[in-house]
């Protein structure tokens, strides 16, 4: 089953003519996404041809997109720019799932076009400036490598791209029910408290990682609910100990400032949720093939 | 970006938010000639107050009341230079004297938990607001704000009966709010801070401090917010890579860093910093994510950045190829060895792994440069790069 994306999962390209959305449209294609169509005004009722004899129909509108083909996951690679319209506009048509990939998108308009979602209560979005989400072997929101690792019963959240890379590559001997890439911003769709919700409702998960780094307090609140909520083990893993206060890392949202935001005390926070904390993605790793030993006994 | 106070103070005039009269100086002499200027307006007296991007100026002892031209010449030539909590001075602000009746505080910010805009007011003013809040929270006013309706007239309304000021007041309070919220919302910032907002004697509401940080990522809708970076203050290192297009952070340690991914990187310097404590504590010395393509180019220019770092003794690639392929960056790491030449003189530990590694692996083992060495896993790289730094 797992969370989010699954074997019914339609998915549409909102910028997939462009250079990256024709590139990770082909990627989504090739690791068994069901690719129902892409959109773009300009283009709209021309197909655009991949690799392995697909064809697929450019639409006008998300609205078009949906009527004709039944998609319920759009996934956005429009430039930052244009980044809002192109949510605004999956939101509008009532888009059930909205995966926004785009990076470098200003903080006021993901502010304005989460809440959006948020009044109008039928979108999900997730991102932006994220690598979107897998459910390997089965749909592939997004631009996460599906080489890296099969399926399996793990579940991972994490606010950066290329650590859920690293991870899923670390535990691809057990593999993955979900991973799921927040990112890295300020203002993000879909937390970390979200995915941990769905995987703990998700009979085809066992166990989950979660990946968090410097900057505001999303990981503190993360640990109160799984002290609440979650009855399946957690192991984390958190970026940044060594990051200087006042300067942004890397993603716009990883910043320490004052004594708030700071890996530490994320990782005091975890603890003491009765989350394992590993030192480093590898140690993570190994702390989460111990459990998953455990459960096989 | 966070800006200094007469930046702000500029940009909220330009919003329509009430100021004083002021202007900046780098000199005593200017200091001199700006208080001729401004001094009358408020009976000769001006405020010189040092422009740095800190807070706890005051108890520093960078804000001075002078009551003549010669005055403030000579607390401009004290305060220039002065050092505020690792901030030299070089720049003054010569503002008009307020006579101030009462002190109050505002800001909006962002609201990460709650992904919304939070505002902040307190009739209680001047303070540090951090104290305030731990001291007396009841006295700290905390209004949600809505990013799509923002602070309109019944928002204002709202936040200043929240704050509980006397009803002559919160008029003149709520149309100085909507204005700053203005400031907020047209200039894409994520503060707006001021901190005194004071009524004066005359019955003036006026923002007489003020803090505003900026989106960088905004900047494709204000061509002026580049100008108003601070360009003397940036590490030169940072700046260079800044010119390249390089995700450059400059740190203290001996260990140079390249990575692809902001998380990866940040989790490649923790890890750095655990080996190294083995081996005499060797401290990652930046942060660099060459990001998704990792051409030779960009290789070679992180490299270049990265070498031209005195402190550092050895360097660890360390990338994960997801969409980008390691017989890329392989490539990138040879190219930008070949085009260093001579330049490149420290040790390399390369770990690749993810999208055709075995190819990329090839090409280093191939090349057999010196100066490389290809480690299997984050962990034993980290290590074998912090040793290296120890024995240089």
């Amino acid at each position: 089953m797992a969370i989010f994306l699954n074997a019914d999962s339609k998915v549409i390209v909102q910028g997939m003519t462009g250079s990256e959305g024709m590139k990770h449209t082909q990627r989504m294609l090739k690791s068994g996404t069901d690719i129902v169509g892409g959109v773009n005004p300009r283009k709209a009722g021309t197909t655009v041809d991949f690799e392995g004899g697909v064809s697929v129909p450019v639409y006008g509108t998300v609205k078009e997109a949906i009527e004709a083909t039944g998609a319920n996951v759009s996934v956005i690679f429009v430039p930052a720019q244009f980044t809002k319209a192109a949510a605004v506009e999956a939101i509008d048509a009532e888009i059930p799932l909205a995966v926004v990939i785009t990076e470098g998108v200003a903080v006021k308009d993901t502010a304005e076009f989460y809440n959006y979602a948020k009044d109008k209560g039928t979108t999900r979005i997730v991102g932006p400036n994220c690598p979107g989400l897998i459910t390997p072997g089965v749909s592939n929101a997004g631009i996460i490598p599906a080489d890296i690792s099969g399926t399996g019963r793990i579940g991972l959240v994490s606010k950066s791209g290329t650590l859920t890379y690293q991870m899923m590559y670390e535990l691809r001997d057990f593999g993955f029910s979900s991973a799921v890439g927040i990112g890295g911003d300020p203002i993000i769709g879909t937390t970390h408290i979200d995915c941990l919700e769905a995987f703990q409702n998700d009979p085809d998960t066992d166990a989950i990682v979660m990946i968090g780094e410097i900057g505001g307090d999303a990981e503190e609140r993360a640990a109160a609910y799984i002290k609440e909520h979650v009855t399946k083990p957690v192991v984390g893993y958190v970026a940044g100990f060594t990051a200087p206060e006042g300067k942004t890392m890397g993603h716009a949202g990883a910043i320490v400032s004052g004594s708030s935001g700071t890996a530490q005390a994320k990782k005091e926070a975890l603890e003491a949720a009765g989350v394992r904390v590993g030192k480093t993605p590898s140690e993570t790793a190994d702390l989460m093939r111990e459990i998953m030993k455990d459960l096989a006994k | 970006m966070d800006l200094f106070e007469y930046q702000a103070r500029d940009m909220f005039e330009k919003h329509g938010v009430p100021v004083l009269a002021g202007a900046i100086a780098t000199t005593p002499e200017q200091a001199r000639a700006a208080a001729e200027q401004i001094g009358p307006k408020s009976g000769g007296v001006t405020v010189v107050k040092a422009q740095v991007k800190t807070g706890g100026r005051g108890k520093a002892g960078g804000v001075k009341v002078t009551k003549s031209p010669d005055e403030a010449q000579a607390a401009a030539e004290a305060i220039l230079g002065m050092d505020i909590k690792g901030h030299t001075v070089g720049t003054v602000m010569i503002a008009q004297g307020a006579r101030i009746a009462e002190e109050y505080y505002f800001s909006i910010l962002l609201d990460r938990a709650n992904r919304t805009y939070l505002a902040m007011c307190s009739k209680e003013g001047g303070m540090e607001i951090e104290q305030l809040a731990v001291e007396r929270p009841e006295a700290l006013a905390r209004v949600a704000v809505d990013p799509n309706t923002g602070i309109d007239a019944a928002k204002a309304q709202e936040i200043v009966d929240a704050a509980g000021f006397d009803e002559g007041d919160k008029a003149a309070i709520a149309d100085v709010i909507q204005k700053l919220w203005t400031v907020y919302r047209e200039e894409d910032a994520t503060l707006v801070e001021v901190n005194p907002l004071v009524k004066t004697e005359d019955g003036d509401i006026v923002a007489l401090d003020g803090k505003v940080s900026l989106d960088l990522n905004a900047d494709f809708r204000h061509a002026d917010h580049a100008a108003l970076e601070d360009k003397a203050a940036a590490d030169p290192l940072e700046a260079a890579a800044k010119e390249k297009g390089l995700n450059y952070v400059k740190l203290d340690g001996s260990v140079g860093i390249i990575g692809n991914g902001a998380g990866l990187v940040m989790s490649t310097l923790d890890v750095v910093a655990y080996a190294g404590e083995e081996f005499g504590v060797q401290k990652p010395a930046n942060f660099l994510d060459i990001g998704g393509g990792a051409s030779a180019e960009v290789m070679a220019n992180g490299l270049h950045i990265i070498l031209g770092d005195e402190q550092v003794k050895s360097v660890f690639v360390n990338v994960f190829g997801g969409i980008t392929s390691c017989d890329a960056v392989a490539n990138g790491i040879v190219g930008a060895l070949d085009k260093l030449g001579d330049e490149a003189t420290k040790p390399l530990v390369v770990r690749l792994d993810g999208n055709n590694v075995e190819e990329g692996r090839r090409i280093l083992q191939e090349r057999n440069h010196p100066l490389v060495t290809i480690e299997p896993t984050m962990d034993g790289a980290a290590r074998r790069a912090a040793e290296l730094a120890s024995q240089a």
